[in-house]
């Protein structure tokens, strides 16, 4: 992924700082509970919501299990519809085949639609090392690029930014990317709408080449659909002569029908419409509407290695309507940032360390981003077990194993950093098995109870800063239980 | 080694556990939700999708058949606009009796040209009253998709009760997706100021909607 993260702090140090910064989570807060319950209203609207959320996982559960065939349909039919079809294993292959397509277009700019994909493969930092700028045209993403900033949710890529953080962002910075910000500029979202859509607009009619990804990619008719509210999107797919869209291979649906499940469900979780104000499906190349020439590049960057693992492959039935961030308890506070990856929040905690692998320490440490309460799966339009995940990538970091990397078969080492659990759960095995040990250590821990102390020393005591440990009784349970015969005699004589 | 062959055989080798057996994509896909929710009448779904168009910031107005042309006429003149671009295939009909200038949509009519039009009016091919939702298709009188983004105010034609359905499962089956398709819920609008949905971004701010039809 991209090499924007490379030295992230692991999520705890980077969550300590964020949790600090009052603003921020103010401003997280509110935009979060803002569309909690304005999602649950319009999940609530539709009686058949779990047999929709059903039909989703089980089209995206048999796509991923049937890959391979989907993926030559989406060639053939993508083809025979004027498109053309690249294949990118990695990031760095997906950029140098985007920029490639650029260049031969003769042009040194091109707009882009917000893309989860190209933000994963840091797509605009390789363009612009070949001279191309490439102009995102997300309000959102737009305010993350003119402010320099890192993108911190799946939807609403700046919303740890508030209506006057980002009135300042374009005063300051909109006249060095194009036409400058209004005079009088106030903070109120209309105007800084109205803002964004005059600086964009003269780059869109004058754009000759789009760049998007798409939501979803249909294998039988080769028809790709984006959905979006504010228009951008539409821009860049039909103004410019050359679409060039880099998807996920993961994105794929089998059939035409099955985006009667999808665009039920995507909207309604996302940004809690009953419909998202834009979408656009096309097909390859139309006569005399839209781009000339088609190029879809389709992407594997991880998502084959996370394909391999049995339990961690529902991540991939994700369709990035960030629900899961929105309640989550730990986004809420943490932010986006904290991550270290574009994908953020619960979703991220399991798909950033399957797609980059778990070798870095942020990457170790997000399978721990969560307190496992399951808010995010009971969210999930797809039901995605995000908890079962979140515990599998846990044992997997502990105990290392055999996972693939690159599409090569690798054995992980155990993580160093819990070698002190490992030995103390060795210990716990090795006196489990032992009755007279177990006896003897739980009779000794009684009998000196009172000199415990209330946290752990050494390598424990991060575990017992924000955890009380156990109060030891007075008898053990097992001789509590021989002498009072499972509980018949209570009368019988305490032992000490 | 292609990027093709690398990415299908590791997507093969990943799968090594699926049996080669495992029942079919028919089988397997268990379509238990709703066509629709709840039956209504023709009349009470374009009630519903009159509701809901409104409910997103778009303007509904209702008129018999007969009554498109003024209906038209009155927007525009209310609009002010002086300029009105004219999709291929349009019902002339409809343009009658407004007397904005006709813009013609040509193919070599630039971005920048139909920048300064006005308005445009258009029919369309199917409209989903659950969602409040209108999906153009390119056909005749719809036009190509960038005449209904780049001009600021959209009138569009629903001719009620035939273009109607009441929902999403009901709407694909009578598109075609050879045909570039935009569906359209309201006029642009974004949730990325403080996921607080505000209207009127980059397509047009203001989407009039003429529900034609019996009421």
């Amino acid at each position: 992924m991209s090499g924007t993260y490379l030295g992230m702090p692991a999520f705890p140090e980077a969550a300590r700082t964020a949790v600090r910064d009052a603003t921020l989570r103010g401003n997280l807060r509110h935009a979060t509970h803002t569309i909690r319950a304005k999602r649950a209203a319009a999940v609530a609207e539709v009686s058949d919501w779990a047999a929709l959320r059903e039909a989703g996982r089980r089209i995206k559960d048999h796509t991923l299990r049937h890959l391979d065939r989907y993926l030559e349909q989406v060639e053939a039919s993508v083809t025979a519809a004027g498109g053309i079809v690249h294949w990118a294993a990695d990031a760095d292959e997906a950029n140098r085949i985007v920029a490639r397509l650029v260049r031969e277009t003769g042009e040194s700019e091109v707009v882009k639609v917000k893309s989860m994909a190209t933000q994963e493969t840091g797509l605009n930092e390789a363009l612009a090392e070949e001279g191309i700028r490439a102009y995102e045209t997300d309000l959102a993403e737009l305010i993350v690029q003119l402010g320099r900033d890192r993108p911190s949710h799946i939807l609403v890529p700046a919303i740890h930014r508030n209506r006057g953080e980002i009135r300042d962002v374009f005063r300051a910075e909109m006249g060095a990317w194009g036409r400058p910000a209004p005079e009088g500029l106030t903070d109120t979202p209309a105007q800084l709408a109205e803002a964004a859509r005059l600086h964009l607009r003269e780059k869109f009619l004058r754009a000759k080449v789009g760049v998007s990804g798409a939501n979803f990619v249909v294998a039988e008719t080769g028809t790709l659909v984006v959905v979006e509210s504010e228009g951008n999107g539409r821009m860049c797919l039909t103004l410019p002569e050359t679409l060039i869209s880099v998807v996920g291979i993961e994105k794929v649906v089998p059939t035409w029908r099955d985006l009667e499940v999808f665009l039920q469900t995507l909207p309604r979780s996302s940004t809690a419409e009953r419909m998202n104000p834009y979408t656009s499906m096309w097909t390859g190349t139309t006569e005399g509407d839209g781009p000339r020439v088609f190029h879809l590049v389709l992407l594997d960057n991880g998502r084959t290695d996370t394909l391999a693992d049995e339990v961690g492959r529902q991540a991939l039935r994700c369709i990035r309507c960030s629900a899961c961030l929105n309640v989550c308890p730990v986004y809420e506070r943490a932010g986006g940032h904290a991550y270290g990856s574009v994908y953020p929040g619960p979703i991220g905690a399991i798909l950033s360390p399957q797609l980059r692998g778990t070798g870095s320490a942020v990457d170790a440490s997000l399978p721990y981003a969560s307190s496992l309460c399951g808010a995010c799966y009971e969210v999930c339009p797809v039901a995605i077990d995000i908890p079962e995940v979140l515990v599998h990538l846990r044992e997997r970091v502990v105990q290392g194993g055999p996972a693939v990397r690159g599409g090569n078969r690798v054995v992980l080492r155990p993580a160093r950093g819990h070698a002190a659990e490992r030995a103390a759960m060795r210990a716990a095995r090795w006196a489990f098995a032992r009755p007279g040990v177990l006896r003897t250590g739980q009779r000794l821990a009684s009998r000196t109870r009172r000199f415990h102390p209330r946290t752990l020393p050494g390598p424990g005591r991060a575990w017992s800063a924000t955890r009380d440990l156990p109060p030891v009784p007075a008898e053990p349970f097992r001789d509590w239980w021989r002498r009072t015969g499972g509980g018949a005699d209570e009368t019988k004589g305490a032992a000490r | 080694m292609s990027g093709r062959e690398r990415v299908l055989g590791r997507v093969r080798r990943a799968l090594a556990d699926v049996p080669r057996d495992e029942r079919p994509y028919e089988e397997v896909i268990a379509r238990d939700y709703l066509r629709e929710h709840g039956q209504r009448t023709p009349a009470k779904t374009a009630d519903l999708l009159a509701r809901n168009l409104a409910d997103y910031r778009a303007l509904v107005h209702r008129c018999a058949p007969g009554e498109v042309a003024a209906t038209i006429a009155g927007l525009l003149a209310a609009r002010g606009a002086r300029t009105v671009l004219v999709p291929a295939g349009l019902d002339p009909a409809w343009l009658a009796e407004s007397g904005a200038e006709r813009v013609e949509d040509r193919a070599e009519s630039t971005p920048g040209e139909l920048d300064l039009v006005d308005s445009v009016v258009t029919g369309c091919a199917v409209a989903i009253a659950e969602t409040g939702t209108l999906v153009l298709d390119g056909s005749a009188g719809q036009g190509r998709r960038r005449v209904t983004l780049v001009p600021d105010h959209h009138i569009c034609v629903v001719r009620v009760p035939d273009q109607v359905v009441a929902s999403v499962p009901l709407a694909l089956p009578r598109l075609d997706p050879a045909r570039p398709l935009t569906w359209i819920s309201g006029p642009s609008a974004t949730s990325d100021i403080e996921l607080s949905r505000v209207e009127g971004v980059h397509g047009p701010r203001t989407l009039e909607v003429v529900l034609a039809g019996a009421e």
